[in-house]
């Protein structure tokens, strides 16, 4: 269809209206079974073309680094960038709304048959898995950061002790560890 | 119901803290949503903290919705709707505006030590929810073994995790675990 326009793909995709908006997010959420990061790259990159490759690497780095739920994040970055303020509404209800009434539905369950012997033994096989998953993010993620020199490696072991073993309050630690951190990385950019 | 006024604010206050301080997204907070809803209010137990957390690992949407079952939990359809909106709102709003700043400064030196010293902080977070989890859902060999292949699956190949999901919950529904 717009094979032509290749080498400027952003340039030519039209710009998403709202309710465009609302429905992209809300067929991501649809597809959503582990993990909504794929299915949001194949609809934004592949499918609608609003954005090129580049530009959706950069719109996730930088809600990677954001505090908060990364991918609802971007969903407020998106729609920002497409349509202000009001896009931005758009795309996050559009994500939010079906995974909200899922979740409700699912604690409404848990409440009525979390005792159940069946459901209870399911659960607690699934547990031990899900930090499985959560361990091998962590893999993933820490494997640049252990290979670098510097503080890096030693903030991160210290962050993962003061929060996971020690049990710290968040707030504390993050009030320490932050500008001690972003001051050493500072120090040491030269 | 005059209590639940009084709870729902307390969440809001305590969800909203959380998610600000989530870098590394909503998997960075875990330990602090355990620490507040197990250890120092009495709002769930251990198990019921681990099962939430592996219901909201199956089950479709992002992993954020785990705070929609905790304040389910804890408050019922209104308490759901105020973690959600606490977890989700206000750092979607930040986001907005520490988007275009972010894009203005692109090759500041602030940013790139910002950026540099924040990252480690991020992984080191979920790190502590990969112990934090493990220490509560890990009580027996075959969960220890469950926990290590999954890791190690994951990590080595491009599975759907929903495999190791679904395998774990036949182990565990065969009352291996």
């Amino acid at each position: 269809m717009s094979e032509t326009s290749a080498s400027s793909p952003s340039a030519a995709a039209p710009i998403p209206t709202h309710a465009e908006l609302f429905i992209a997010f809300f067929k991501i959420t649809l597809s959503g079974f582990g993990g909504t990061l794929p299915w949001t790259r194949r609809m934004f990159v592949e499918e609608k073309r609003w954005l090129t490759e580049q530009e959706f690497n950069d719109v996730y780095a930088l809600c990677q680094f954001l505090p908060g739920p990364n991918i609802v994040n971007l969903t407020s970055v998106f729609g920002s960038r497409m349509r202000g303020p009001t896009g931005a509404l758009a795309a996050w209800i559009g994500f939010l709304l079906l995974p909200f009434f899922v979740m409700v539905g699912a604690a409404v369950l848990y409440q009525y048959f979390g005792d159940v012997d069946a459901v209870r033994r399911v659960l607690h096989g699934i547990a031990p898995a899900a930090a499985g998953l959560i361990i091998a993010t962590v893999a993933r993620m820490a494997g640049p950061i252990v290979r670098s020199f510097g503080p890096a490696p030693v903030v991160m072991v210290a962050t993962a002790f003061a929060i996971g073993l020690m049990r710290w309050p968040l707030l504390l630690v993050m009030l320490v560890i932050t500008p001690v951190s972003i001051g050493l990385a500072w120090w040491g950019r030269r | 119901m005059k209590a639940d006024g009084g709870i729902l604010v307390t969440l809001a206050v305590q969800f909203a803290i959380m998610a600000l301080l989530a870098l590394g997204g909503a998997n960075a907070v875990v330990p602090e949503m355990h620490r507040l809803a197990v250890e120092i209010n009495p709002w769930m137990t251990e198990r019921e903290f681990s099962d939430m957390f592996a219901i909201a690992q199956a089950a479709p949407g992002p992993n954020v919705m785990l705070v929609t079952l905790i304040g389910y939990h804890i408050a019922g359809f209104s308490g759901a709707l105020v973690t959600t909106l606490a977890m989700c709102g206000p750092t979607a709003v930040l986001a907005l505006f520490l988007g275009r700043v972010w894009d203005r400064f692109k090759n500041a030196p602030w940013r790139m030590a910002v950026q540099a010293g924040v990252v480690p902080i991020s992984v080191g977070l979920v790190g502590a929810t990969a112990i934090v989890l493990t220490q509560v859902s890990v009580h027996s060999w075959v969960a220890a073994a469950i926990t290590v292949v999954t890791a190690a699956v994951t990590y080595r190949s491009r599975w759907n995790p929903l495999w190791a999901i679904g395998i774990a919950g036949l182990f565990g529904f065969a009352d291996l675990v």
